[in-house]
């Protein structure tokens, strides 16, 4: 467990509540405490509308918090801004630049050299298996291209923290997981600080250093649960009886909340 | 019942297209040169052709036609000029867009051609009343319209662009503009195919030439070839400057269609 002092991420006492159309309220979030430490990969699961992606959005500085407060590296988050990268569960490539504009966009608005954006394009080209497609639209790739790009267009940026809102919840099965070894790879290797948003036990367990359970609506964190399975993990993994033993754990704790869920409608 | 929706292929969709123009000349021509329609009200297709070459040859129509053309050209590029950067600030901005909305929502009905009258007593009947016209006719709609597509800008690349650091006047530059610029190109093309039916009535009344000057001065005459000429000489002009336009825009935004 990480303590206050030496998170990379602390999220302290965030809650939010909506207010509706006939001005009735909806609270999306309650309160919620979470310390990241660096180079931790945490997946938040939770059910449907459990506030998860309003999190990360608060996190992100998309949205502001009712209560409490998100501070990254000791400062605290008011606004969105290049060290926190984020990929969206939708497709959101500018649809009007190629793959390697996209994966460009935020060394250039931040006036990095061409010369430069040329070469880190090039890099996450190589990486994210997108080589060949540099001067393709996004609607001309696959979905799980397009997510690729996505990811490379927030690390080309080099952000202290990647989040990620269930990045590859519309992808079928298997390139969501070719998905996750990819990034897995290079969480291996890059040691980034990632929060990421899944519904998918598997996925979560697969990737994370640490679980977050939520509630359901309104989300508070019930579980956080570490992750001890060995590095570099394989897909292989996905079979053994510790990585089971874990799911079957999970999937108490996330039942009951789905049942939670489902019952409030 | 045919399947809606079934595609068509390319030679089938222009033969179809063109034979409908044969079908409307064909029953003009019937109706005509089969005399059941006075030669005084309605020209047959070969008179108006004939009245149409010696328009163009005696009476000097191609300065008329150019005429016309610069005066909706001109109209249009200053109502675009105008509108479309004041259509992105009430899109982008709603200060801005609470402060002009309802009066352009207002102005965009007051109809241009009635405005005629009252800017000949200001403008007089020089060109500048003409492009007033256009002006007029032009500017509320293109400003409506460009704020409505600005308005409706997908957010999730809005908020896509802020978590990869770019500044709000980056988020204009580099996802307002581009992401509307196809939208805001194709409100052009439509409200420059209606300052065509506006300029027509500016030329109507006090004007010394344009297309429908001649067309005005026809009527005296009852030389409904000429008139009709004028009238199809519009038509021709409006499709051609609508396919440039479209194919234009084509060009300029081949991300739209790939
Ligand atoms: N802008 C908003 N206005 C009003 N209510 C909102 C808004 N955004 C989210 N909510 C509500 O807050 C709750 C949490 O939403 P959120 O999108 O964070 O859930 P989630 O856990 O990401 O769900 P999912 O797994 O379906 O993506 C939902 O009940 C939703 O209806
Ligand atoms: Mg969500």
């Amino acid at each position: 467990m990480t303590s206050a002092g030496d998170a990379k991420l602390l999220i302290e006492g965030v809650s939010r509540a909506f207010v509706g159309p006939r001005g009735e309220g909806t609270v999306a979030l309650a309160d919620t405490d979470l310390a990241i430490a660096t180079n931790d990969f945490i997946s938040i699961l939770g059910p449907s509308g459990c506030g998860k992606s309003t999190l990360l959005r608060i996190v992100a500085g998309l949205d502001r918090p009712s209560t409490g407060r998100v501070a990254l590296n000791g400062r605290v988050v008011t606004a969105p801004g290049p060290d926190r990268g984020m990929v969206f569960q939708s497709y959101t490539l500018f649809p009007w630049l190629t793959v390697g504009q996209n994966i460009a966009f935020g060394l250039r608005e931040r006036g990095v050299p061409p010369a430069r954006q040329a070469e880190v394009v090039d890099a996450y080209l190589g990486r994210m298996g997108l080589r060949g497609f540099e001067h393709h639209l996004p609607r001309q790739l696959s979905g799980g291209m397009q997510q690729r790009t996505a990811i490379a267009r927030a690390l080309a940026n080099d952000p202290d923290i990647l989040l990620m809102d269930e990045p590859f919840g519309a992808l079928d099965n298997q390139t969501r997981g070719l998905m996750q070894e990819l990034l897995l790879d290079i969480w291996e290797r890059d040691r980034k600080t990632v929060l990421f948003v899944t519904h998918d036990i598997e996925e979560a367990i697969f990737m994370a250093s640490r679980v977050v359970v939520m509630t359901a609506r309104p989300g508070r964190i019930k579980a956080d649960v570490p992750i001890d399975l060995p590095h570099p993990r394989r897909y292989t993994i996905k079979t053994t009886p510790a990585f089971n033993a874990l799911k079957a754990r999970l999937t108490e704790e996330i039942r009951v909340e789905a049942v939670a869920a489902a019952s409030a409608g | 019942m045919a399947r809606p929706f079934t595609p068509i292929g390319q030679p089938a969709r222009l033969a179809l297209g063109v034979s409908f123009f044969a079908l409307f000349f064909a029953t003009w021509a019937f109706f005509t040169l089969g005399g059941f329609v006075s030669k005084t009200f309605l020209a047959d297709p070969w008179t108006m052709l004939r009245d149409g070459w010696v328009l163009l040859t005696r009476f000097d129509f191609l300065t008329d036609i150019g005429m016309t053309v610069w005066r909706v050209l001109g109209g249009f590029v200053m109502a675009a000029a105008v509108a479309v950067p004041l259509g992105i600030a009430m899109g982008a901005y709603k200060p801005v867009e609470a402060l002009l909305e309802p009066f352009v929502s207002f102005a965009r009905y007051l109809p241009a051609s009635a405005f005629v009258p009252l800017l000949i007593l200001w403008a007089g009947i020089g060109e500048s009343q003409k492009l007033l016209v256009i002006f007029i006719g032009a500017v509320f709609q293109i400003v409506l319209m460009v704020a409505g597509q600005v308005g409706q800008t997908r957010r999730d690349l809005v908020e896509a662009a802020y978590t990869l650091g770019a500044s709000d006047g980056g988020v204009i530059r580099r996802v307002l503009l581009p992401a509307n610029a196809p939208g805001i190109a194709e409100t052009l093309r439509l409200v420059l195919g209606w300052a065509w039916t506006y300029v027509i009535v500016a030329e109507l009344i006090g004007s010394s030439s344009g297309i429908g000057h001649m067309i005005i001065d026809s009527q005296a005459l009852l030389a409904t070839g000429k008139m009709i000429f004028g009238i199809i000489t519009i038509g021709v002009i409006g499709l051609i400057s609508d396919l440039c336009f479209k194919a234009l825009n084509r060009a300029a935004f081949a991300w739209t269609l790939a």
